[in-house]
């Protein structure tokens, strides 16, 4: 199991490198480049370049140079920690990224807390009770939480707060916060904020999960090991949560994976909406004006993020089901 | 009834005096009902069967595929599933403590004193070693588990019960096999855990499921052999479910013979073998491949084939494929299970003359 570890872990650093490349590749395809999109923009708010000053800037940012060798010299900076400054805003990648990365990374863990906290009790329940009238009621809402759009929710929530409430819900932050230091009191003050994103973000999410883990138990219910189980004298509830319940979890755990980067692409437009500090909408900006070691950065930390992701599912997989573990084991 | 009948000491010799003295049976099942209620209607899975289970005896439960002898084991524990129900009948059980006898099928199922029954008096091994044991779970943790519902011990305490448990069923190396999954173990020793399990509490009663269906025939016989060995050293009572009449005739004392839901037949096994009196059981014999057989004889099989669920015959349910079928009666009355000899019931028109007005069924 050791030694699986550790191929599993090289393949991940692999894997990782592999993301580099493609990161690379992929901020390289759009026609132009940020000079182009920079003089574009200057263009349009009516000053005058001339194509000298293109030429400066480009070689200034080493635009000129082939492509392959603008990536030797972002990956020689990477190594040394240097993750290159932000064409746009002229500033350190890392100092833009900083702290959005983790309140992206505290929203999506929040999103997924919240998933997961509703999702399993629910779909047990209405495996369980299968056809029950709170099984049919769970199915409807879980199909209305499918079908809205989550930024619509946002939308919603937000009028309501602002309704009746007379309070923006929006942001990360109480305006006092917004650009103190960290300290208890801000934290405490992300906490009390965390939790309409994270169940705007983890909406859709809940209703698939609820379904998946339904249809896992109904499954995993019918299956001889229950019945013996049963015949042992166990009561109901022990007997659910011990066996089927434990064999219905696999799938979770081999989502796991893919569950932060989904939730971070597929959050831009209920960051913007709901004026989150993530790290979504940095990267679309990015990504318009071509600022290639901003979206660079941020492409290979999500692709990190995955990676990792789907290593640690690995290994959390191995141990929920020990048929992998012996597969493994050589 | 039933019980009454199967009482009566037979003409051979019974093992030891133990018999005489504990003649009244420890399970008795009276009229039991348990239906199916599906979409297409209901599915009387367990129409009406009769039969008694005496203690140190071993009774045998047989008949083709679907005749409900695994629904009757269900029942008894209590652990059939939905959409399935006792509708009618009783279960007569006596528990440990020597009380008056408590009808199973009265309890709520979910109830602490059934619990304490399943498993702990009555246990049971299924068919399939493979998927009756969680594959997430150590065979040693499963055991264990059994041990702690049902006894007041400790994890050590048990652990240690459950090594005792496995080398008395013939597990080689049981310290190290204790912690290994049952994915690991191959068929035998799988179902061998299986019934370790079964006797980790001391059962009064073992109900073995086709316990070697699934398994290759010299592990069946070993299989056989260890549940003969194990019962007469604990002396207590086996149901062995099986189509197979081999097992029957190297297993049981009595044997019920079951056909759509009902008992056809019940008696001695050596009356059953030698006597049948039913159609359904001659029928059955004959189609037991014999060493005596002319090689390349065709394998006798009963004709037809048995009826879908829902459609259930009129009358008698074997006429469309009995030889003594005899029209006007048999399709329009329904026999009951009546005394054919001292030891022996059975039920058919060949032994007793219909009641006045045709049935409903
Ligand atoms: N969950 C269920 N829903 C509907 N019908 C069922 C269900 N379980 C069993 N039955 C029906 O009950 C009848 C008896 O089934 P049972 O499993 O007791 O047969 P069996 O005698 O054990 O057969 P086998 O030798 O194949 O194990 C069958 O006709 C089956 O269709
Ligand atoms: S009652 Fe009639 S049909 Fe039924 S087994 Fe007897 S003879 Fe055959
Ligand atoms: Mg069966």
């Amino acid at each position: 199991m050791l030694t699986y570890t550790i191929r599993r872990f090289l393949l991940a650093l692999l894997t990782i490198w592999a993301i580099s490349v493609l990161a690379f590749a992929i901020i390289q395809l759009p026609p132009g480049d940020y000079v182009t999109a920079y003089i574009a923009q200057l263009a349009s708010s009516g000053v005058d370049v001339t194509p000298e000053f293109a030429e400066n800037l480009r070689q200034q940012y080493g635009l000129d140079s082939p492509i392959w060798v603008q990536y030797l010299k972002w990956m020689e900076q990477i190594s040394r920690g240097n993750f290159g400054r932000s064409l746009e805003w002229r500033a350190p990648v890392l100092d833009m990224i900083g702290d959005r990365l983790w309140l992206t990374m505290a929203v999506s863990v929040s999103a997924v807390l919240f998933t997961w906290g509703l999702a399993l009790p629910i779909g047990i329940y209405s495996a369980v009770r299968q056809y029950s009238i709170a099984d049919y009621i769970f199915t409807f809402i879980g199909f209305i939480g499918l079908a809205v759009p989550s930024f619509l929710l946002a939308l919603i929530l937000l009028y309501l707060g602002f309704r009746y409430f007379d309070a923006n819900i929006g942001g990360l932050f109480s305006p006092e916060y917004q650009l103190a230091d960290w300290s208890l009191g801000k934290v405490w003050d992300l906490i009390k904020h965390l939790p309409l994103p994270a169940i705007i973000l983890g909406m859709a999410g809940t209703a698939q999960l609820i379904r998946i883990m339904r249809a896992n138990l109904l499954d995993e219910l019918r299956k001889p090991y229950v019945i013996t189980a049963r015949a042992k004298g166990m009561s109901e509830f022990r007997l659910i949560l011990k066996y089927p319940v434990r064999a219905a979890l696999n799938p979770f755990v081999s989502t796991l994976g893919y569950l932060f980067p989904f939730i971070i692409s597929g959050s831009i437009i209920v960051a913007l909406v709901l004026s989150l500090p993530t790290i979504g909408p940095l990267l679309l900006r990015s990504l318009v004006a071509q600022d290639i070691f901003l979206a660079g950065t941020i492409v290979l930390f999500l692709g990190i993020m995955t990676v990792f992701g789907t290593f640690i599912s690995d290994i959390l997989l191995m141990w929920v089901d020990p048929r992998i573990r012996f597969e493994r084991r050589e | 009834m039933a019980g009454g009948m199967l009482c009566r000491p037979y003409n051979r010799p019974v093992k030891g005096e133990m018999y005489a003295m504990n003649c009244a049976p420890i399970l008795s099942v009276n009229n039991l009902k348990t239906y199916f209620f599906t979409d297409e209607g209901a599915v009387r899975a367990v129409d009406g069967a009769s039969f008694a289970v005496h203690p140190g005896k071993t009774l045998g439960i047989v008949g083709e595929s679907g005749c409900g002898k695994s629904v009757t084991a269900l029942s008894i524990l209590r652990i059939v599933d939905d959409p399935g129900r006792i509708v009618e009948g009783e279960i007569m059980f006596r528990r440990a403590d020597g009380g008056e006898p408590v009808d199973l099928a009265k309890l709520d199922a979910k109830g602490g004193e059934i619990r304490a029954i399943r498993g702990g008096e009555i246990a049971l091994v299924f068919q399939e070693p493979m998927t009756s044991f969680s594959p997430h779970y150590t065979i040693g943790n499963q055991i264990v588990e059994t041990i702690q519902l049902h006894q007041d011990v400790g994890k050590a305490e048990a652990r240690t019960r459950t090594i005792e448990l496995l080398r008395m069923v013939g597990i080689p190396r049981p310290e190290r096999r204790i912690d290994e999954y049952p994915f690991e173990l191959s068929g035998g020793l799988r179902q061998r855990v299986m019934i370790a399990m079964a006797l980790s509490c001391n059962p009064r009663i073992l109900i073995a499921d086709e316990p070697t269906t699934a398994l290759d025939v010299t592990t069946q016989a070993q299989i056989l052999d260890l549940l003969r060995e194990i019962q007469e050293r604990t002396q207590m009572s086996v149901i062995i479910i099986t189509h197979d009449m081999g097992v029957i005739a190297e297993m049981a004392d009595d044997v019920i013979v079951m056909y759509l839901g009902r008992v056809v037949e019940s008696g001695p096994v050596d009356e059953i073998f030698h006597r049948p009196q039913h159609p359904y059981t001659q029928a059955l014999l004959r189609s037991i491949p014999s060493i005596f057989a002319e090689p390349r004889t065709k394998l006798p099989t009963i004709a037809g084939s048995i009826p879908h669920p829902h459609n259930r015959p009129a009358g008698c349910p074997f006429h469309p494929r009995c030889a003594d079928f005899m029209p006007g009666k048999c399709d329009r009355h329904e026999p009951q299970l009546r005394p054919v000899s001292a030891s022996q019931m059975a039920s058919c028109f060949l032994y007793h003359e219909p009641a006045e007005a045709p049935q409903q069924s």
